[in-house]
């Protein structure tokens, strides 16, 4: 335990958050001034992050391999942000939030985090609409809400099914007032390739201009790192085609610990994968699930019929369907939680009952809904309730209204109608929720070198709950690192400019030369993509929406064999010193390639089911997850010894003060 | 399907380019169009030669970041979508598809198809913000009511990606769309009302800075939008510049 | 003001109460010749009002000349300008997707309607100038009908007039909605202003054509 210090203050969980940022150091204006921070990333946690160490008067560099700082991709979340206000006055409070929260990660999140975590969760709000965020309002012109992810109060906030974007946007605007008071230098298209530690303190990074190839040294007395998720480890997910694990794999490489790799959400509503050239997959919101009911046919036969293209889904008789969630967890029927509905899709179609051409997909349909909508509003209206093609056209433009944007998108994508036939839809990667791990002030065992949002492991768990991916990147980047980092830099007020004419930088330069130049001389046979598909493959089949011992040892010598396939036999064209994705693509994947192997040890180790890890031989006779909490109540933080073979676990033990371990059950 | 691709071609900000045509083959009418130059690039790679540069991430239509104009339209022939979301199933077999980066002084091209819109961020960085300070010491949300109506335009305004399309698709090169949209934006809500004055006039000023063109009202940006912004944004800023000039 | 006209919106909102403007005076010249068609006692009347007014020819002469001046300058002004916008074209554009070809050859209907105003001038201003401020010949308040009359002898003439009215109504079908738009007016009003803007842009070039057909046929 001696080398995992999680730094939680003392004293009651709900005075923790307050007595700490009493108690830790401060930095004075006139000396913050005088000492820089990097910040890669430019996501909700990144673009806060750097706008607020701004604003706080330190000098900030902000890094983002995109064009523009708005590009990040917490641009992409739909649905919205959780936040306990309690404005529907229906019974939320910091301690619920904190509660469903806790219980949605399965037990396996650190109290006094997540408990920091819903206590500023109202204070975003506020900060959001005082920068001009247009959240969705009612008449009276106070903010809306929705229900969102199986939880039991309206405490969701959205902007249509643009919450990412609008929230990043507003980030965005206050990293733009301070870029134009020159208190953030922008460095867009570059990626960071490496950190650079001097005396043990992370000091600066290397960066690749990605426009020149320059490689380029940027020192700083703490770097952050907010670079997001690394879902694109299974090469198909939802994340954008740059997310990428480089700055936290290379950090980790350098000793700060990775926890929890095999944490990983699979979002049950996912438009399905249509054949083998298909590039990202297309996550739907989650809240098509509070209308649409998920179904299979009952028997096989009818399943390949629908498969060949013979049947039409619409011609299926009702008693013909098997509308497996309702009928699996009649409680909580379709809106179970993400990882519940998932494995209940996938089962189906492993048992042969999936009903697109490759079999992978089931319905999600709205038919019910459109009737039940349209009933309701000829009611309202006083029109004919027996009047059957009233009935659809006036449920259809309710369906239409709620869900509009996401219908459209189907449409595009598949070119299937979904309002006349069943939407098809299958479990897809969205989120991880391992990462780098860091303790209370969010700093990780590099010391200097911090990680926030979707990069750091610390509040969700083994599973996230619906809308607080975007409550906690902004937690983080606005209220919590703002004020921990100065408790750190507050030693390093008479350090003075830190030189990048050092050893250290030298010697990290030349390593991201060397391995730029291994992969521009391999001169292989097989492009970038060929290793990530492959590697994807691995993944999914293997480390996937269910694991067990057998696949994951199998994974785990794939993984190693293509990796050194991968050194050998890629071909990067072009050169070093120009714009070359292939290039950065090759960083990106050869890193992949190494915590692919690292996630596959982790899923191995831990021998329990629980949130989106879920391990055959730990579940119930019926089939459902079986948590060990006498055993597993730890974080698996892995130490980099070499290589991903040879880390070494470190266990940091959760305990629960203010919260009863329970068995989740849906039934 | 079988597609004759004409791309742009240009290696870096200074050569000269030009179009270099491409036949492809075994393209799925259910590929995306970026998926389709995915496998022209790996077509090219093992051929030994340069893969086509292009800007994208998201591929989900909402980062703004793919940048294409084909047969001569911003985002293809499709309405409402962006590149990643167009699908080759608009086109037909044996089809000529010209593949132009997005054009405009003020977007000058980095390599091949991906241009440079750093002057989006510098107009942005002129004033498209509400000077508040990000400690969280702000009054409640619920404090100041504002109108649906107006909250549902600002959001409409707020919609826009950044994408270039409006600028890309003017025949002006005029940026008045993705400005009016900023401008509108803050200007509908009572939190961006007490800059508003300072903020039409630097955002146009830094707009004219960077050579946008002037906007016409050929409405072609309205129309090859992919998020559908309206033109009222763009009378909405002609008020606030006027009443902002009036002020002085 | 110096500072109003540097910036893209203030030319272009100049563009727009100029166009404006000349709108309002084409209609005005407009009733006043359609008043030629059915009575030569009353369109003698206010054109002998209109050309010996102080008012008319000392205030409001000017300020058109400079207004239609200004407006051609600026136009021209701009195209350049939004060429330079764009300094390697596209090889393929496919404008008449998404707009109207009148809204993309504003130039071209303007300069067109430029070189009439050119033919306008030798045809009536520089006689009349010449009548009143050069020669000084005795006022006749009756010339004016039958100078229109004469003129409209030539079907050369009468030919090219036609012509230039259809670029003036292809210049107004775009121009009339655009500067409501330009001034910042896009409101609930704008689908009944752009029909009321649609029948101008007919209406009034329409109703110079049928002036000018009629004086022609009516003399043969």
């Amino acid at each position: 335990m001696a080398v995992l210090d999680s730094k939680i203050p003392e004293g009651p969980l709900a005075d923790k958050w307050t007595q700490h940022k009493n108690n830790i150091d401060l930095v004075n204006p006139a000396n913050k001034r005088s000492i820089d921070v990097i910040v890669v990333g430019t996501g909700l946690s990144g673009g806060s992050a750097a706008a607020t160490l701004a604003e706080l008067g330190y000098n900030v560099k902000s890094f983002c391999f995109q064009d523009s700082p708005r590009r990040a991709h917490s641009i992409a979340a739909q649905g919205g942000i959780n936040a306990a206000k309690n404005y529907q006055g229906d019974g939320d409070s910091i301690y619920r939030l904190f509660y469903d929260t806790v219980k949605g990660g399965d037990y396996r999140s650190r109290e006094a985090n997540v408990y920091r975590l819903a206590e500023v969760s109202a204070n975003i709000i506020d900060q959001c609409v005082a920068q001009g965020v247009p959240f969705a309002r009612d008449y009276g012109g106070l903010l809306n809400n929705r229900s969102f992810g199986g939880v039991l109060v309206s405490r969701t906030f959205y902007a249509k099914g643009q919450t990412g974007q609008q929230l990043l946007l507003g980030a965005y605007s206050a990293m733009n007032r301070q870029i134009g008071r020159g208190k953030i230098k922008m460095y867009n298209r570059h990626e960071m390739l490496d950190i650079v530690k001097v005396d043990g303190k992370a000091r600066g990074i290397i960066a690749r201009n990605l426009v020149t190839g320059e490689i380029e040294r940027h020192s700083a007395h703490a770097v952050v790192i907010a670079s997001g998720g690394y879902g694109n480890v299974f090469f198909l997910s939802t994340n954008a085609m740059g997310s990428n694990v480089s700055a936290a794999w290379k950090i980790h490489k350098k000793g700060a610990y990775f926890a929890n790799p095999c944490f990983t959400q699979i979002h049950p509503t996912c438009i399905p994968v249509s054949g083998e050239d298909q590039s990202k997959l297309t996550l739907m919101s989650e809240s098509l699930r509070n209308d649409g009911r998920i179904w299979v046919p009952k028997n096989e036969k009818d399943a390949l019929a629908i498969r060949e293209g013979k049947l039409k889904p619409t011609e299926l008789p009702e008693d013909q369907r098997d509308y497996f969630l309702e009928r699996r967890y009649p409680a909580f029927g379709n809106l179970v939680p993400r990882d519940v509905a998932s494995r209940a899709a996938k089962e189906r179609c492993d048992a042969g009952f999936g009903v697109n051409a490759t079999g992978e997909a089931v319905y999600l349909d709205f038919a019910d809904a459109i009737t039940r909508y349209g009933k309701e509003q000829a009611h309202v209206k006083g029109l004919d309730e027996d009047d059957a093609s009233l009935i659809e056209k006036l449920g259809k433009d309710i369906i239409k209204s709620k869900y509009g944007n996401l219908f459209q998108m189907y449409e595009k994508i598949i070119d299937q109608n979904p309002y006349e036939t069943p939407m098809m839809i299958y479990p897809a990667v969205h989120y991880t929720m391992g990462g780098v791990w860091v303790d209370y002030n969010l700093m990780t065992t590099i010391p200097g070198c911090f990680a926030i949002g979707e990069a750091n492991f610390s509040d969700h768990g083994a599973n996230r709950l619906g809308a607080s991916a975007l409550m906690q990147g902004l937690a983080d980047g606005y209220f919590v690192l703002p004020y921990t980092i100065g408790d750190y830099l507050s030693d390093d007020i008479r350090t003075g400019p830190i030189s990048t004419d050092t050893s250290e930088f030298e010697q990290a330069e030349k390593e991201v030369r060397d391995q730029l130049n291994a992969f521009l001389n391999a001169n292989g046979t097989h492009p970038v993509d060929y290793y990530h598909k492959k590697l994807g493959k691995i993944m999914w089949n293997k480390c996937g929406m269910s694991r067990n011992e057998k696949d994951l040892k199998s994974a785990i010598k794939e993984i190693q064999e293509l990796r050194d396939d991968f050194y050998k036999n890629v071909r990067v064209p072009g050169t070093a010193d120009s714009f070359n994705e292939e290039l950065a693509k090759a960083g990106r994947v050869a890193d992949f390639l190494e915590l692919g192997e690292l996630f596959a040890k982790d899923a191995l180790d831990r021998f329990e089911s629980c949130g989106g890890h879920f391990r055959e031989e730990s579940q119930t006779p019926e089939g459902e997850a079986l948590r060990d909490d006498k055993n597993y109540t730890f974080v698996s933080a892995w130490e980099y010894k070499g290589k991903p073979s040879d880390a070494v676990l470190h266990k940091e033990e959760l305990t629960y003060d203010n919260i009863e371990l329970k068995t989740r059950s849906y039934k | 399907m079988k597609l004759t691709l004409k791309i742009w071609r240009q290696k870096n900000a200074t050569e000269k380019g030009s179009m270099v045509t491409y036949p492809i083959d075994n393209i799925s009418p259910d590929m995306s169009f970026l998926e389709m130059i995915d496998a022209l690039n790996n077509m090219l790679i093992l051929r030994n030669e340069e893969p086509v540069a292009f800007d994208h991430d998201c591929r989900e239509g909402i980062c703004g970041m793919c940048s294409m104009f084909i047969n001569g339209e911003a985002h293809g022939p499709d309405r409402n979508v962006t590149t990643c979301q167009l699908h080759m199933r608009k086109f037909k077999d044996g089809d000529t598809i010209t593949i132009e980066p997005f054009r405009a002084k003020a977007f000058p091209v980095i390599r091949d198809l991906v241009v440079d819109r750093s002057s989006f961020d510098r107009i942005q960085q002129a004033g498209g913000f509400v000077s508040v300070n990000t400690s969280g010491n702000t009054q409640d949300a619920n404090a100041i009511p504002i109108e649906k109506n107006k909250a549902d335009l600002a959001f409409d305004a707020a919609a826009c990606i950044g994408c270039g399309a409006c600028v890309a698709t003017c025949k002006n090169s005029s940026a008045m769309l993705f400005v009016g949209a900023k401008v509108s934006q803050y200007a509908l809500l009572p939190q961006g009302k007490v800059e508003a004055t300072q903020r039409v006039q630097n955002m146009v000023a830094q707009m004219d800075l960077e050579g946008f063109g002037n906007c016409t009202n050929t409405g072609a940006c309205e129309v090859e939008c992919p998020k559908g912004i309206s033109l009222e944004n763009i009378a909405r800023m002609n008020r606030e510049y006027l009443s902002a000039s009036l002020k002085g | 003001m110096s500072r109003l006209l540097s910036s893209s919106i203030a030319r272009k909102i100049a563009m727009a109460l100029s166009g404006l403007f000349l709108m309002v005076f084409l209609l005005q010249h407009f009733l006043i010749n359609i008043t030629s068609v059915f009575s030569e006692a009353m369109f003698n009347e206010i054109s002998h009002f209109m050309g010996s007014n102080p008012l008319v020819q000392f205030a409001l002469q000017p300020v058109l000349i400079f207004g239609v001046i200004f407006h051609f300058v600026m136009g021209f002004a701009l195209e350049m300008q939004n060429r330079k916008a764009r300094s390697v074209g596209y090889v393929q554009f496919k404008g008449n997707t998404n707009s109207s070809w009148m809204s993309r050859n504003m130039i071209y209907s303007g300069g067109v309607v430029l070189l009439f105003l050119i033919l306008h001038f030798y045809d009536f201003w520089v006689p009349e100038i010449t009548y009143k401020y050069v020669e000084f010949l005795p006022e006749d308040p009756s010339r004016y009908y039958e100078e229109l009359v004469h003129k409209f002898h030539d079907p050369i003439r009468v030919g090219l007039y036609v012509l230039s009215f259809v670029f003036l109504s292809l210049h107004l079908l775009h121009g009339f909605s655009s500067s409501f738009q330009s001034v910042g007016a896009n409101n609930k009003y704008t689908r009944c202003l752009k029909s009321f803007g649609t029948a101008y842009a007919i209406i009034v070039p329409l109703g110079f054509a049928f002036i000018a057909l009629f004086h022609h046929l009516n003399t043969l």
